[in-house]
Order: structure tokens, then C-alpha cells, then sequence
């Protein structure tokens, strides 16, 4: 089951999760964010680039705590916490912001 | 939050009327051959080639190799004592999911092709040929079990539904239909070292940040050490806890107390898992080549002792089958019982007296604890009956001032499960989850309107998040489950750490 990205067809799994990382460019995230009613800003930006880069790096989503300690830093401590991320991504920041960006979905007991 | 229809909680539990089949569209995604073949299993998200004749060898197989399946699958009287205490069934109201229906759908095949009434009259002994439709309806309600035991209990034969749907799901695997959500993650054991695909350097990078973390708030330098050779205890805990709320937490008061008691110790990249998805697939194999793991790193970094983190099937297998699966363990210190639990590490602390600890720093919650299905019914914590429901609540109790426990049917060894346990945490069973969870979230919200309660806490990765996922649904909020380390965390004083260091961390959080 496909998705439609600027004219390209685009392979993803049973989960809508992208299946070659490297097709990954922002309109992905746009086009998946519309199909969940979702507006993504500049807050949800953020956060999408912060992930791809910290995939970039170790090849796996950063642990919340690495990710709002990063968030924390940048934006303001206000927002160094998981209730910020979750006001953002309400399916959770490590399942739909991971979606958005293109990188794996976490397993486990998470 | 997407839709779904939460069934409604009352004052006291409400058995359903007994529907067929409405649950009979639920079934996780198949594994494809990706995720098959790393643990030795056929097929491509579908039934094989042959699979008829190769169901049936392996059931006889089993049947052979466990006399236990053997007995499970003859002696049912169908008494119905089981049949209102599953959490699934007491959600759904399916009539497969009353435990005895769901162990039928095997045993129905069972006598179809090895019981003689059931070769000759299937009709009359309720015997049925193997068809796909038949492998179909078990795919999906074989993972309508979370192998949590509580109908066992009330069994009065002790017939053990757990191990008849692990049977189930080894046969299903072994046929092309293994569990996506599963054996994707036991793939990632293999290859990386835990159920999240966490490399070493992230890790290390993790860690490090808890390192941080708790200098920030302290003021104290405690230590949170991946691959360290020549240390005391190996932790072994579940990825989790590296990686979500409230879970590190509970790793961060792990390592205040290993810090506070002076002893060493490490986490292993190669065993950065407690978690062992092969108990929930019931496949030995599997189960054995992931404990190994851990048996491998305990070698190589020398350690003298293993302690288990909060874990429940994690600690159901250490417990019971550590010695067989990866012993013997004579390389470690025979002062100390192997694997020890990181709660009877805690406990024995709080008893000699190690820990400086001010409950009033959780005063601001009221606590009830949820006993981890695994740990309450298939393994033991401490050294005396019914330790395992002790040690926990003690615990909880020298670090908190503010505890109740949840109604007597559902904690000890009749807690319910969570809902999300024995492979089906995972988002294409939500629907299942959220109905699931239904007997404890009704004995959550009963103490908090009767007691005041504000936090459940919890012993198991599994548990902390599928409460995390499903509180939310049924009107409470996802901060309202804990770790109970990381109760022991909020209270324990280190040494060094001055009350204004305390304060200040404490205005810090408000701020």
C-alpha cells in the first residue's frame, strides 16, 4: 500500500511507515500529517529534523530523554519534556514523529 | 486518540453476555520472510507448502516433548471455573476468548488426528479437520492471550492455558504464520542486542545523559556504565528502560542504589535486553539463543553476579529456566542467588539499613501497585511463599508515606494482566488492548474515588506502557503509572547530597 508523494509512489508498511529510508524528503511528512489531520509548524519541524539527524548519527530514534534534554536546550527548558512532545505529536512522539520523519518504527516493550 | 469503543467500568465487575465471534476480526499482521527467517521459521506472512501435514507432525512433536500439552489437551472437564476470569473475555464478552473456548480450538484438533473417537466419530467428541479457516480463527485468537495465567488459578485441574497458546503460536510459526510484532523484535535481539535495535553507541550516548541528568538534580556523580570489565553485577534489564517513560526512571533509581550500596556494576551491550520474546512465541529455540546472550556477556566482562531489572516475563524466564537454557553458572559468585531481582537487591538494602530514604519526597502522590501477571503467578521474588507480592509493596512502603492497595481479586495471585502482555503490545491489536485493560482500569478508578489514589505503580516494561497507552482512554492520564524504582528514586538520599541540593532540585522541577 503505497503513498502518493509529489507524483512518486512511495512503498510503506502494514503501519504506514516508510519502507526505504532514503525516498525520505519533507513532503513525506506533509503528505502522512494531512492523512492524520495533523498541520505540521515549525514546533513539529523541530522536532522531525532533530530526529532524522539523531538517526543519521546512532541508526535508531533517540530514548525521550535524549530527545527532550535536545528540545530543552534548544527551544526553552519549558519544553524539555515529554508533555510538550505528546501536545505536538499526540500519537506520541516516538511512534508518529518517527513516522514523519521517515526513520523505523521503535519495537519492543515501548 | 483514535476511536474506539471503550467498554464502561462499574463499582463491581459486570460479567458480559456471551457474544460470538465478535472479536473474530482481531489478529495482528503476519511476519513476513524478513522477519521469519532469522528465527528459523518458513513462509512469507502465509501458510506453506504442506503446512497441513506439518501442523500435525508438530503437535505430535510437542505432545511427545511436553507431557504437560499432552495432559492439558485430555483433561478438561469443561467445569467453566475459567471461563469469566480472562481480562479479554471480561472486555469483549467473545465467547472464544472464555479460556476454555480458546483452548478448544486446539483441542478440537487434537482429537480430530490423535484421540480414536476422534478419528472415527469427530462429530460426536466435537472434533474438527484441520482446515485453513480453523488456522485462521486460531492466528487470531491464540493472540487474544497474553499467557498470563490468571484462569489457571482457577482451574481446578491447573490446566495451563498459557502453554497451550504458546504451543499454538510455535505450530503457527512453524507454518508460515509467526507474529510480525514479535519476531521482528526477537530479529533485533539477534542482530543488535535488544527488542528496540539500540546500538551500541546510542547506548552509550543514553546513558551518558542520565549520567547528567542525575548530576543536575543531585549534585552527586553516580555512574550509569555500558561494557565495563571487571565489574560486579551485570544489569540486565529491559530496553525500555533505556529508552521510555516512566521506565528510565526506574533505570535511573537503579542506579542510585547500586550507587548508594557501593557496589559496582554494568549494563551490557550484547545483553542490553531483559526481555525474551522467545517465552511468548513458545519457541525453545529462540528462547534459548537470547539467553545465551546474556550468558556470553556475563563471560566477557567478568562479572560476579546478575541482576534482573523490572521485567515480568523477563524475570518468569530467569527465574525458572536461567540455569537450563544458559547454566551452568559457576563462574559467579555462589553468595548470591543467580539471577537475582533488582527488588530483592533494593529490599535486602532497605533491611540493612544502606539506603537513607525520605518517603515525604512522594508525598505528593497517593500509590497503589499492580502486580506483573509473570512475576505474581510464575515466579517468585524473595525466598517465601508469596515474596513476590510482599517485597514490591514493602518496598513501595519504606519509600512511600501513601499506599492502598486495588480490590483482593485483583492483586496478588489473581492480579489481572494489563492488557497488553505475552506479545500483543503492539499498535494493530489496540482494539484488543484497550477492551483488555478493562478489569484493572476498573479496579484503578474503584481506589481512586474510594482511597484517593493518584499513581499505579509497576514492576514491568509491558505493564508502564500499555498503561501509558490506554490510561488516557479510559479518563485518567498517562502520567499516572510509575516505576517503583522510581519511587525509591524521588525518596533516597545520596551521600553528599546536601536537604538545599534536594530543595533546589525540587524548585528546579516546579520551575
Amino acid at each position: 500500500m503505497p503513498i502518493d508523494v509529489n507524483g512518486k509512489s512511495l512503498e510503506v508498511d502494514e503501519e504506514g511507515y516508510l519502507s526505504n529510508l532514503n525516498e525520505w524528503e519533507p513532503a513525506v511528512a506533509e503528505v502522512m500529517a494531512k492523512a492524520e489531520d495533523l498541520e505540521l509548524t515549525d514546533d513539529h519541524w523541530e522536532i522531525i529534523n532533530f530526529l532524522r539527524e539523531y538517526y543519521e548519527e546512532y541508526q535508531i530514534a533517540p530514548a525521550v530523554r535524549v530527545l527532550t534534554k535536545a528540545v530543552g536546550k534548544k527551544l526553552g527548558k519549558e519544553k524539555g519534556n515529554s508533555k510538550y512532545l505528546y501536545e505536538l505529536f499526540p500519537y506520541g512522539p516516538g511512534k508518529q514523529a518517527c513516522k514523519y520523519a521517515g526513520l523505523p518504527k521503535p519495537t519492543g516493550c515501548v | 486518540m483514535a476511536e474506539y469503543e471503550i467498554p464502561e467500568t462499574h463499582e463491581f465487575p459486570v460479567i458480559p453476555t456471551v457474544m460470538e465471534g465478535v472479536m473474530s476480526h482481531s489478529a495482528p499482521f503476519l511476519a513476513k520472510a524478513q522477519f521469519q527467517e532469522p528465527l528459523g521459521f518458513p513462509g512469507d506472512a502465509g501458510l506453506v507448502d504442506g503446512w497441513k501435514e506439518m501442523f500435525i507432525e508438530e503437535l505430535g512433536n510437542m505432545l511427545k516433548k511436553y507431557r504437560s500439552l499432552q495432559v492439558f489437551m485430555d483433561i478438561c472437564v469443561k467445569c467453566g471455573a475459567c471461563t469469566d476470569k480472562c481480562h479479554y473475555f471480561l472486555g469483549t464478552g467473545d465467547a472464544n476468548n472464555m479460556p476454555v473456548a480458546r483452548q478448544d480450538l486446539l483441542r478440537k484438533v487434537y482429537r480430530r488426528y490423535f484421540t480414536l473417537p476422534g478419528k472415527y466419530f469427530p462429530k460426536l467428541v466435537g472434533a474438527v479437520d484441520l482446515t485453513e479457516e480453523v488456522v485462521n480463527e486460531m492466528y487470531s485468537y491464540y493472540h487474544q492471550c497474553s499467557e498470563c495465567r490468571r484462569c489457571s488459578v482457577f482451574c481446578p485441574y491447573g490446566i495451563d492455558t498459557a502453554e497451550v497458546t504458546m504451543a499454538a503460536r510455535d505450530i503457527l510459526a512453524k507454518i508460515g504464520m509467526g507474529q510480525k510484532y514479535s519476531n521482528e523484535i526477537i530479529g533485533k535481539v539477534f542482530k543488535i542486542g535488544n527488542n528496540l535495535g539500540l546500538p551500541e553507541p546510542a547506548l552509550v550516548d543514553t546513558m551518558e545523559g542520565l549520567e547528567e541528568e542525575v548530576e543536575e538534580d543531585t549534585g552527586i556523580k553516580v555512574r550509569y556504565p555500558v561494557d565495563e570489565k571487571g565489574a560486579d553485577i551485570l544489569l540486565v534489564t529491559p530496553s525500555a528502560d533505556f529508552f521510555a517513560e516512566p521506565h528510565v526512571d526506574g533505570l535511573i533509581g537503579y542506579g542510585k542504589v547500586f550507587h548508594a550500596a557501593g557496589v559496582s556494576w554494568t549494563v551490557s551491550s550484547k545483553a542490553s535486553e531483559a526481555a525474551n520474546f522467545g517465552l511468548f512465541i513458545g519457541n525453545y529455540e529462540n528462547m534459548r539463543e537470547i539467553s545465551l546472550r546474556i550468558r556470553e556477556a556475563a563471560k566477557e566482562l567478568g562479572v560476579k553476579r546478575i541482576i534482573f531489572g523490572e521485567c515480568g516475563h523477563a524475570w518468569r524466564v530467569a527465574y525458572n529456566f536461567l540455569n537450563t537454557l544458559a547454566g551452568p553458572w559457576d563462574f559467579l559468585d555462589p553468595n548470591y542467588p543467580v539471577p537475582q531481582h533488582i527488588l530483592e537487591f533494593t529490599s535486602d538494602c532497605i533491611d540493612k539499613g544502606i539506603l537513607k530514604l525520605d518517603p515525604s519526597e512522594n508525598d505528593w502522590m497517593t500509590l497503589t501497585f499492580h502486580d506483573s501477571c509473570n512475576i505474581a503467578r510464575a515466579s517468585r521474588i524473595g525466598d517465601y511463599p508469596g515474596s513476590q507480592f510482599e517485597i514490591p509493596r514493602k518496598v513501595i512502603k519504606a519509600v512511600c508515606n501513601n499506599f492502598h492497595d486495588m480490590a483482593d481479586e485483583t492483586i496478588h495471585d489473581r492480579t489481572f494482566c494489563c492488557g497488553g502482555g505475552g506479545g500483543l503490545l503492539t499498535d494493530d491489536l489496540m482494539e484488543l488492548r484497550l477492551k483488555g485493560a478493562l478489569p484493572r482500569m476498573e479496579a484503578l478508578k474503584n481506589v481512586i474515588e474510594d482511597k484517593g489514589v493518584t499513581h499505579m505503580a509497576a514492576i514491568c516494561a509491558i505493564c508502564k506502557s500499555q498503561f501509558t497507552k490506554v490510561l488516557p482512554y479510559y479518563g485518567m492520564t498517562m502520567d499516572q503509572i510509575v516505576s517503583v524504582h522510581q519511587l525509591v528514586s524521588n525518596a533516597i538520599i545520596l551521600d553528599g547530597q546536601d536537604d538545599d541540593e534536594a530543595e533546589n532540585a525540587e524548585t528546579d522541577e516546579a520551575a
